[in-house]
């Protein structure tokens, strides 16, 4: 079926791009959270 | 009651002062009659060198206007902040006491003259190159256009101006910022310009209805601005 | 510095629980959206793509009002707090996400359906200047300035896309009465569906939500950090990143 490519490209774009996105705040907050010490986060 | 009739008169007194001031910075610096200008031109040129027919720039000269008009304001707005971020001007404005509305108001109409001068030029051009065609009506309602889309297009980047200024990489923002704002301006505008124009045969009347769209737009980002300007300046 | 490297800087018990909710969520998604869910009368397959399709731009949707009212909660004197311009920063950012999402798989199921990726209908341009618009928003967010400049900034600014997002789509919806056929987007959604498909729609609403409030409050977290970082100054930084150095 010639749309399966286009079916399965939307999800992994959906997807993969929310894993992306994901692992960017991971990172950015890990970088961040290098000077932060733990006491000082208002969540924990 | 003579508390609000002063507050406005105090409004207007300095949006007159600001206006004044920054059209004589324009007749001194000359920056809208020797860049803005030439450069709308050449893109007037350049767009016939694009489209390459005399046929289809007939059709497409109302849209061609606005859009060269469109390109245009982004310098002229820029640089009308770049005059007032040079040393702190606008800080020093602020602590003057001026009522922040007379500020905004005061240049928005400085930006509107500027751009009914570079609308102008660019119909007068759309007339020579793209042989564009005026009627005694169409003049009518293409002068009602022209000053209820300026004054739109000079509410917003007024507004977003003074939202950018002072900010480093304003001059890269300010279009991503402003254009997408504009766009019933350049859709309104460009129906309405098309019925003056005649333009496939389009009559007259029917542009009437897209003034209103740029009236109720220029009015609602004219109030916006005067309220919401404050907010921005103040640090 | 201890010598312990957490590696979970913004997580929570709570945002941990949610997060394998919603990771199992995605999972049956998947598995219901490609394999279980029947094939649609007059869409076909391409139907399995609005399962993800929608919810994106329901919650895109959503993110952006999320984004006017905690930008209004910052501007309200009473209210004025740091973690509204966060939030509003956070959704923003997660709204852009899912928008440019759904414009991709939006264009992938109008190419099947339709034969085309774009038409120029109302909904459709509204949608696509609602995210040039918050693209915008979250540049004006990296200005730079104090964190109340930037959050004063964006909250006009978000305040300001209230305004404009209605004046387009009207205007571009009378540019398009007059000057286009009929649109046509609205083609096959009055279609009776059958209950699983809406099955598949509703749990892909659900999944979507859960992964919206997770990203919003870790990169709402992680904004905090940053601006923490800038408070404590560069010395700290300097100092810090020195010592990692000789250590």
């Amino acid at each position: 079926m010639e749309d399966l490519g286009f079916i399965l490209g939307s999800y992994i774009v959906t997807f993969g791009s929310i894993l992306l996105y994901v692992a960017s705040v991971v990172r950015r907050s890990r970088r961040a959270g290098r000077d932060i010490p733990r006491e000082e986060r208002p969540w924990t | 009651m003579s508390e609000t009739r002063r507050a406005f008169a105090s409004v207007r007194a300095t949006a007159r002062l600001i206006a004044v001031k920054d059209l004589r910075i324009e007749r001194r610096g000359r920056v809208l009659t020797n860049q803005v200008l030439p450069f709308a031109l050449i893109v007037m040129v350049m767009f016939a060198f694009a489209l390459d027919s005399d046929a289809v720039l007939e059709r497409v000269a109302p849209g061609l206007v606005w859009l060269a008009t469109l390109f245009s304001t982004l310098f002229v707005i820029a640089r009308s902040f770049a005059v007032e971020s040079a040393d702190g001007a606008l800080d020093q404005l602020r602590t003057t006491g001026a009522p922040s509305a007379g500020i905004f108001l005061g240049k928005a109409l400085a930006l509107m003259i500027q751009l009914l001068a570079l609308v102008a030029v660019l119909v007068l051009a759309a007339v020579v190159l793209y042989r564009a065609d005026i009627s005694w009506q169409g003049g009518v309602l293409l002068v009602t256009t022209a000053v209820a889309a300026t004054c739109g297009l000079a509410a917003v980047g007024t507004l977003y101006g003074g939202l950018s200024a002072g900010a480093k990489g304003r001059e890269t923002l300010l279009p991503l910022l402003v254009l997408p704002v504009v766009a019933p301006v350049l859709i309104g505008a460009t129906r309405a310009t098309e019925s003056a124009f005649g333009t496939n045969g389009i009559a007259v009347g029917e542009g009437w209805p897209w003034l209103v769209l740029l009236v109720v737009f220029a009015v609602l980002f004219s109030v916006t601005g005067a309220i919401a300007f404050g907010s921005l300046l103040d640090e | 510095m201890t010598a312990t490297r957490d590696r979970n800087v913004t997580g929570t018990p709570f945002t941990r629980g949610l997060g394998v909710v919603t990771l199992l969520g995605i999972a049956l998604l998947v598995i219901l959206g490609l394999f279980v869910s029947p094939a649609d009368v007059t869409q076909g397959e391409s139907v399995r793509i609005m399962y993800a399709h929608v919810p994106g731009a329901w919650l895109a949707y959503l993110a952006f009002i999320v984004t006017g009212i905690s930008s209004a909660a910052y501007l309200w004197k009473r209210t004025r707090s740091l973690t509204w311009d966060r939030i509003a920063g956070a959704s923003a950012e997660v709204g852009v996400l899912f928008m440019g999402i759904s414009l991709v798989t939006g264009s992938l199921w109008g190419r099947i359906t339709w034969g085309t990726f774009w038409t120029w209908d109302a909904r459709l341009t509204t949608t696509a200047f609602l995210f040039v618009t918050y693209v915008g928003y979250l540049a004006v967010r990296g200005l730079g300035g104090s964190h109340h400049q930037r959050a004063r900034r964006s909250a006009v600014l978000a305040l300001l896309a209230v305004l404009e997002i209605p004046l387009v789509h009207f205007s571009v919806q009378l540019w398009n009465t007059l000057h286009q056929e009929a649109s046509v987007a609205g083609r096959g959604t009055d279609v009776t569906m059958d209950g699983l498909m809406l099955f598949s729609l509703f749990l892909g609403v659900i999944v979507f939500t859960l992964m919206y409030v997770w990203l919003v409050l870790h990169r709402q977290r992680a904004l905090a950090l940053q601006d923490m970082v800038d408070d404590t100054g560069l010395d700290a930084a300097l100092a810090a990143r020195r010592a990692e150095a000789v250590a």
